[in-house]
This record gives structure tokens, C-alpha cells and sequence, in this order.
């Protein structure tokens, strides 16, 4: 009951946002190739958000994913580049993705053999990755003119980046909900001294987290590689602060113990669609930042006040 | 204590305090009266209504109905600092202090002194609290970081903030729950001091014979009313018992006769890193076997030892005849090895979590095929295992943060019968459990015993280890100095054993 109800209150802001810019704007807004768009767009950070979710349920933070994002990048059109037409594409997606795999792990290795916060490793690997990225092609972009498919493809109608948002979000969910690991991140989140001393896994299972969330980047990366067939080192600025805002939105404390992905994915989609209607009603981007900031601060605000009057 | 006659005003007066959360009601019209410079003893089960009645009164809590009085003044605390300002203090069953501040920090935290006007004043606040802790006669050190004290010296320190407050009522939330025996009798005399000085309090226990070692007067809660209120004097202890439960209570430790088996662990010359010295005895499937020493002797990093957390240094380990070496927690459960630990909030549940997610945790793989948990089976076993040790909730979905102290203990236990361990360790498994689920816990680690799973039984206690173990073994300074047949063993050999620094260890038996 009590959960449902604050999974209601980010869901019925979505709701009561599209329902106001299908008021103001019928004609841009109301129409199937611009609720696509959206979907498409939010993809990228969505992807990223699931991995995010988790980890914060973990107590964690992970601010490395936009530099990430672009590393991972960087290596998959460098290799599309470099093996050829025929295999290029798969190859370098792959690549691309086992980057991402491997920025995560290292990430998860060192958190847990250093035992220090997330907060302070993942601030460190942020400006490596970042720099590992410019560094490889002299602060120049890979184009890969010919890398379309998973930014521009479509499948019975549907973007492909949007069927593996769903589908990804579909796993994380049913991860999160039943399997061990799931459930360990939770218990890590909420005490981690009694998970530990129930016989959870603490550091396997942080490791497993953040490779997790560097996979997730890593897809999102070839997503976002293939939208723009380039690769960018500068890709994906600032781009952590977003997806941390869309978890956060959706109901998952800071303090670790609790979120979901159904309120991550409602959170992305509320971020997603309040820049779209910022565009729509000609709100140039910079004012966009403004508005986006103070949703933020609301949301986190209103959860708080409606768990305190349930206490 | 004789009748206050009718000018003296009560120092506290609740009046028709009903208090519900969401559906289920709580407190129900609950009348308090406490006179001053009277110690107010407050019984009832887990999950009566004690610690929310005394949450109503620090003003943590709203009433839905009802009004407090202070000193014959009508009061409505919105919030905390009202009921300071009123003069109540609180000391609370989890305590709350800074850890990282030292104690003169704590006791003035909220109102330091400052110099002009913003500079906090460190220097005056300790000289200030070093004066507090003369006049009452503490041994304290002011500048010492609270995170270093003991739980009695945490507890002074608690009381230290509420004599700086100078609050006229003290509500104390299961003081000694945690203490060792010669830290509550410190408290005690301390408790007293604070009665000749004319403040009220307000004493919250499941140990019974404290209270009528304490008390003046005595109410009891019983889901959520007030069912007896009187003198102590007149009032005895298999009273309380019978008002508390609502029936009498027959012998309080169940008959049991142990029948041991096979060897279940032995354990050979362990020392560790934490102090544990060349450790050796024995522990057979069906007995229940108690471990007895004074705060200190090592007997938790025993514990710790057995379940894979700390690491030993020297000597071997036997689990059913096969070597046991555990490298965590995860390793000793997959031997079937259980620790209930003695610090619920901190090393025991998640509080945020729901009550069956707490019960099913170390019992997952139970629950998991192809990879995937089934939800709806460890929804059963968790409600199941609940009911079997009757932990007062909604259902397993509650978050455990919402159940009473003593519930949430029992929710432990839940686990760890769940577990279906082979060997059991528990350490202080009934702080802050009532009466009559204190039998039903030891109820229900004799029949672990009786079906074949040895138990470790670590109690400050020691009535309880008398009452319900089968052998008691003693530990001093990390050594295991002796043991009884507990049929042989009496409270003052066992503490002649753990208290007095001989030499020569005796023969275990
Ligand atoms: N925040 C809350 N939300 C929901 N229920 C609550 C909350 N706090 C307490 N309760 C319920 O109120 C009842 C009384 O709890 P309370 O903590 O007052 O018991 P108690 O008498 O102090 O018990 P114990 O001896 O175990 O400490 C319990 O059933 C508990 O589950
Ligand atoms: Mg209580």
C-alpha cells in the first residue's frame, strides 16, 4: 500500500506533465513520431539509469558513467573503424560493450579492495576515463558513417533503441525483484554490517553491480555512437548528474535500501518529456537546466514530506 | 513510599493517550500518573505500547487524543524540543548519541556555549560537563570520544544531557538491556540519586526483578491500556507477570533433558588476533550449552571466531568430525553454522527492509531455482516462521523498522530457525524480549536441541544459563577457564570462575 503510494506520486506527475503539454501544445506534441522521439532519446540515459538504480540501492554512486559512456564509445567505433565493413559492426558493438563491462569492474575492484566511497573512486575514474578518451584519438571524433542500426534502426515500427531500453529495463526489473543479487543489494543498501552478518557476499556482489552498470554504459554508448555515427570523446558530459536525477526522482533514497526500476524508468521518461515540452513551447535550453532543477529538488522534497507523514 | 497528600501537584499526567499508526491502534485511552521523586516502573509485552506511550510524552510522536500535564500545567508538544523545554528527557532503547563527538560535545549538543554569540566555546562546555560529572559522582572523561565508551558510559552520558537539561521527568526505554551486571547496578545507585533529588522516572524493563529491586509504583501496559496501576510494595512480581500476559505463569524455565549425541563442533587450541587464547572444547548434537564470563572476556569473539569473521590464528576447527574453516559468514551458513548477534540494530536486521525479507536473508538459496527466487515460498516460510516465534506484526510485508524492540528480536529468531543451521550460536538472545516470550524462546531452542542441533547460549545472564542450558563453560581474558554440569553449577561458582585471576585453568569436563 505504502509503496504503491510512492510509486504513484512520480507516475502521476508524468501523467499530469503529458497531460498539460497535450493541452498547450495538441499539434507538436499529441503525435506518434514525437512520443517515439522521446522514447528514443531517453534510451541512452535510461539504459544507464537501470545499472545506477542499483547501485544506489547499494548505498553506492556511480558519477563515472558519462565518461564512461564516452570511453566505451571511442573503443567500439575504433574498432568498427579498424575491422571493416563486413565484421565492423559487430565487432566494434561488442567491443564497445566489453569496454564498458571492463571500465565497471574496475571501477567495482577498486571500491571494494580499497574500501573507500563510491563517491570518491568513481569521481577519480570519471576524469581517467574521460582522459583515456581524449587521449586515443588526440580529442578528435571516430566517424563511422556507416554504423546505423542501433540508433536508427526500426523493428515493426519501434526504434531498436527503444525495444532494448524496454527489454533491458524489463531484466533489470526482474533482477532486482528475483534474484539473490537483487535482494542483496537491498540488504547491502539498508545495513550492510547485518547483510554481511546474515551471509551476504558483500564485495562480490558490489563488484557484480558495478560491472553491471558499466555493461548497461556500454550499450547506451553504441546506442548513442550509432544515433550520431561518431564517436565523441566529449560525449556524455555531465551526463551522470541526469541519470542520478531520474533515479532519484523515482523514489530511491540516497542512503541506499530503496528505489525501483519502475521508478527509474518513470523518472527518465519525466526528464525526457519536460525537455521535450521545454523544446515544444520554445524554452530555449539553457532556462530548460533551470526548470529541470528545480523539478528535481521538488520531487525529492514532496517523497520526503509524504514518507514523513506516513511516519 | 506513603500517600503524596493532594497538594503536591503529579510531576507527569497523561490523560485518555490514544495513538494509532495508519489501521492499528496503539495506545488506547492511556492514563499515567507519576509523582515526583518516585521511580515509575512501566511492564508489558513486546509490543504493548511502552516505547510509543513514552515517544508520545518526548513529543516525538503526536496523540490522536489525550493531554499531558506537567507538573499540573496542560502541555502540547508538537515536536522534541517542547517536551525538553518542559523538562522531560529521554533516554531511548537505541540510543542516539554523536559517536564521533566527544561527551562534553554530546551533553551540550544543541545548546553550546558560545562566545560572542556565535564561536562555539569548546573549553566552556567541557569544563561545564566535567562539573556535571563531579556533582553525581561519575567516572567520566569529559573529552573522551563517545564512540569509544561502553554502553554504561553511554548511557551516563545520556543522563549527563538530561541533568544538563534539567528536566524534572527522566524516561528511561530498557536502560540495562544492554549492560553488564556491575554497569547496571552503577546505573542503579545512579537512578537512585536522581529520585532523592526529586526528579521523576519513568523505568521501562522486561527484567522484572530489577524493577522490583527500583520501583515505587508500577503500571502495566497490555495491548495499549493501562491494566494495573499501584504501589510496588503491594504489588507482587507474579502479579505483574500474570497483569502483563493476562494469565499466570507457571515455571518460567521449561523442563528439558538433554540427550547428546555425536560431536558436532571441536574446537582445538584456537587463538585470534582479537584475543581469543588457545581455545579448546567441545560441543555435542542435543545439548544446549551455555557460555558464561564477565563484559569483555571473549566470549562474542568466540563467537566471531566460529562464524568465519575473524580469521583464527593458530589451532583447527571440527564441524561433524570434517575440518571447519570458514573464511566469512556466507562460508559458515553453507556449513550450517548460525550467529545470532547481540547487537539487533547494528549488526541484525535491516530495519528498512520488510519483517520477511529480514527472516528469509541468510536462507536464500533455499528459495532459489534456475536462478530465480520464488516469492511466493519464502513469503510462506517467512509469515510461518514469524507465527512460530509469535512476533506481534501486520504480516511479513512490514517494514521491521515499524515492530517493537522485542519484536524485532524475535524476528532473529525467525531467521535462524529458518536457517535450519546445525549449530546455533546466540548471543543474548532474549535482550529485550518479554516474560513470557523469553520461555517461548527457550522453548524453542530446546526443541533445536531435541531435534539434533547443538547450541551455543552466550548470556550475561546468569539465571537464564542456569535455567535453560545443559552444560555452562566459562571464559576469562579470552581463555576458556573451566565448566559445569549445569545441574552442579551455581551462580557463585560460575562467577568465582569468571571474575578471580587464577592461574591454572580447571579441567573441562
Ligand atoms: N512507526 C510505527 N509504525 C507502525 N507501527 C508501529 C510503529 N511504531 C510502533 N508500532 C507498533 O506499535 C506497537 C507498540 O510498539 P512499542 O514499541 O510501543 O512496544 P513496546 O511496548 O515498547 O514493546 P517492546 O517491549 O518490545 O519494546 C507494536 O505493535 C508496533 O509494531
Ligand atoms: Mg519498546
Amino acid at each position: 500500500m505504502k509503496r504503491l503510494l510512492r510509486q504513484l506520486l512520480p507516475f502521476a506527475s508524468l501523467l499530469a506533465l503529458i497531460v498539460l503539454l497535450a493541452a498547450l501544445e495538441p499539434e507538436k506534441f499529441l503525435t506518434g513520431s514525437n512520443f517515439l522521439n522521446v522514447l528514443r532519446r531517453s534510451s541512452v540515459n535510461g539504459i544507464i539509469a537501470l545499472g545506477m538504480t542499483a547501485i544506489i540501492i547499494s548505498g553506492g554512486i556511480d558519477l563515472s558513467v558519462g565518461s564512461l559512456l564516452a570511453l566505451a564509445g571511442m573503443v567500439g567505433a575504433l574498432v568498427i573503424q579498424a575491422a571493416g565493413p563486413e565484421w565492423g559492426a559487430l565487432a566494434g558493438t561488442f567491443a564497445g560493450i566489453g569496454a564498458g563491462a571492463l571500465c565497471g569492474l574496475v571501477n567495482g575492484l577498486v571500491i571494494t579492495r580499497l574500501g573507500l566511497p563510491p563517491f570518491i573512486i568513481t569521481l577519480g575514474s570519471m576524469s581517467v576515463f574521460r582522459g583515456v578518451a581524449y587521449v586515443m584519438h588526440d580529442g578528435q571524433p571516430y566517424n563511422v558513417p556507416d554504423y546505423r542500426f542501433l540508433g536508427e534502426g526500426v523493428v515493426f515500427g519501434i526504434p531498436v533503441s527503444v525495444i532494448l531500453f524496454v527489454a533491458l529495463a524489463l531484466l533489470a526489473f526482474l533482477a532486482l525483484r528475483y534474484t539473490r543479487l537483487g535482494r542483496y543489494t537491498y540488504a547491502i543498501g539498508s545495513n550492510r554490517d547485518a547483510a554481511f552478518h546474515a551471509g551476504v557476499r558483500i564485495e562480490r556482489s558490489l563488484l557484480a553491480l558495478y560491472a553491471l552498470t558499466g555493461t548497461l554504459a556500454g550499450i547506451a554508448a553504441m546506442i548513442g555512437t550509432s544515433r550520431t555515427v561518431s564517436a565523441q570523446p566529449t560525449a556524455g558530459i555531465g551526463m551522470e548528474l541526469d541519470v542520478i536525477a531520474a533515479v532519484v526522482i523515482g523514489g530511491a533514497s540516497l542512503s541506499g535500501g530503496s528505489g525501483t526500476i519502475l521508478g527509474t524508468v518513470i523518472g527518465t521518461l519525466l526528464i525526457a518529456f519536460l525537455r521535450n515540452g521545454c523544446t515544444l513551447l520554445g524554452i530555449s535550453t539553457n532556462v530548460q537546466l533551470i526548470v529541470i532543477g528545480v523539478i528535481i529538488v521538488a520531487a525529492v522534497a514532496l517523497d520526503k514530506a509524504a514518507q514523513r507523514r506516513k511516519a | 513510599m506513603s500517600e503524596t497528600p493532594q497538594a503536591t501537584p503529579m510531576a507527569l499526567r497523561m490523560v485518555g493517550i490514544s495513538k494509532s499508526f495508519g489501521p492499528v491502534q496503539v495506545l488506547r485511552e492511556v492514563g499515567l500518573e507519576v509523582r515526583p521523586a518516585t521511580v515509575h516502573a512501566l511492564c508489558g509485552e513486546n509490543g504493548a505500547g511502552k516505547s510509543t506511550l513514552m515517544k508520545v510524552l518526548a513529543g516525538v510522536h503526536r496523540s490522536d487524543q489525550g493531554r499531558i500535564e506537567i507538573g499540573g500545567r496542560a502541555r502540547d508538544f508538537k515536536q522534541p524540543a517542547d517536551a525538553i523545554a518542559a523538562g522531560v528527557a529521554m533516554i531511548y532503547q537505541e540510543l542516539d548519541l554523536a559517536e564521533d563527538l566527544s561527551v562534553a560535545e554530546n551533553v551540550f549538543l544543541g545548546a553550546e556555549p558560545r562566545r560572542f554569540g556565535f564561536a562555539l566555546d569548546l573549553r566552556a562546555c567541557v569544563a561545564a560537563t566535567a562539573a556535571l560529572i563531579r556533582e553525581n559522582g561519575f567516572k567520566l572523561d569529559p573529552g573522551a570520544r563517545v564512540g569509544n565508551l561502553s554502553t554504561g558510559d553511554c548511557q551516563l552520558v545520556e543522563i549527563l544531557k538530561a541533568l544538563r537539561k534539567k528536566a524534572s521527568i527522566l524516561a528511561m526505554d530498557e536502560p540495562t538491556s544492554s549492560l553488564s551486571q556491575p554497569e547496571a547496578k552503577r546505573l542503579f545507585e545512579v537512578v537512585r540519586e536522581l529520585r532523592r533529588r526529586g526528579i521523576a522516572i519513568i523505568y521501562i524493563s522486561h527484567r522484572l526483578e530489577e524493577v522490583e529491586a527500583l520501583a515505587d509504583e508500577v503500571s502495566v501496559l497490555r495491548d495499549g491500556r493501562v491494566v494495573y496501576s499501584g504501589p510496588m510494595a503491594q504489588t507482587p512480581i507474579s502479579a505483574v507477570v500474570a497483569h502483563m500476559v493476562g494469565r499466570e505463569l507457571s515455571d518460567y524455565y521449561p523442563a528439558h533433558a538433554a540427550r547428546p549425541g555425536e560431536v558436532r563442533l571441536s574446537v582445538e587450541g584456537l587463538s585470534t588476533a582479537a584475543g581469543l587464547r588457545g581455545i579448546r572444547f567441545e560441543l555435542r548434537a542435543g545439548e544446549v550449552v551455555g557460555l558464561a564470563g564477565l563484559v569483555g572476556a571473549g566470549r562474542t569473539e568466540l563467537a566471531r571466531a566460529l562464524f568465519g569473521i575473524d580469521r583464527p590464528t593458530e589451532g583447527t576447527l571440527r564441524l561433524s568430525g570434517r575440518p571447519y574453516s570458514p573464511a566469512n559468514p556466507c562460508e559458515a551458513i553453507a556449513e550450517r553454522v548460525g550467529f545470532l548477534t547481540e547487537d539487533r540494530k547494528r549488526t541484525g536486521l535491516c530495519l528498512g527492509l520488510p519483517c520477511g525479507w529480514n527472516i528469509t536473508l541468510p536462507s536464500l538459496p533455499r528459495f532459489t531455482r534456475a536462478g530465480f527466487l520464488s516469492l511466493a515460498r519464502e513469503q510462506r516460510a517467512a509469515a510461518s516462521f514469524g507465527e512460530k516465534v509469535r512476533v506481534k506484526w501486520g504480516g511479513p510485508g512490514d517494514p521491521a523498522s515499524s515492530l517493537s524492540g522485542g519484536n524485532q528480536q524475535k524476528l532473529l529468531l525467525a531467521r535462524w530457525l529458518l536457517s535450519d543451521v546445525e549449530l546455533l550460536i546466540v548471543d543474548e538472545p532474549t535482550r529485550g524480549v518479554d516474560v513470557g516470550a523469553k520461555r517461548e524462546i527457550y522453548q524453542l531452542l530446546h526443541e533445536l536441541a531435541a531435534s539434533g542441533r547443538a547450541v551455543l547460549f552466550i548470556s550475561s545472564e546468569l539465571p537464564e544459563l542456569l535455567g535453560v542450558t545443559d552444560r555452562i563453560l566459562v571464559m576469562r581474558r579470552g581463555r576458556m577457564v573451566g565448566g559445569f554440569a549445569t545441574r552442579d553449577a551455581t551462580p557463585e561458582s560460575i562467577m568465582q570462575l569468571a571474575a578471580v585471576d587464577g592461574k591454572a585453568p580447571a579441567p573441562l569436563p
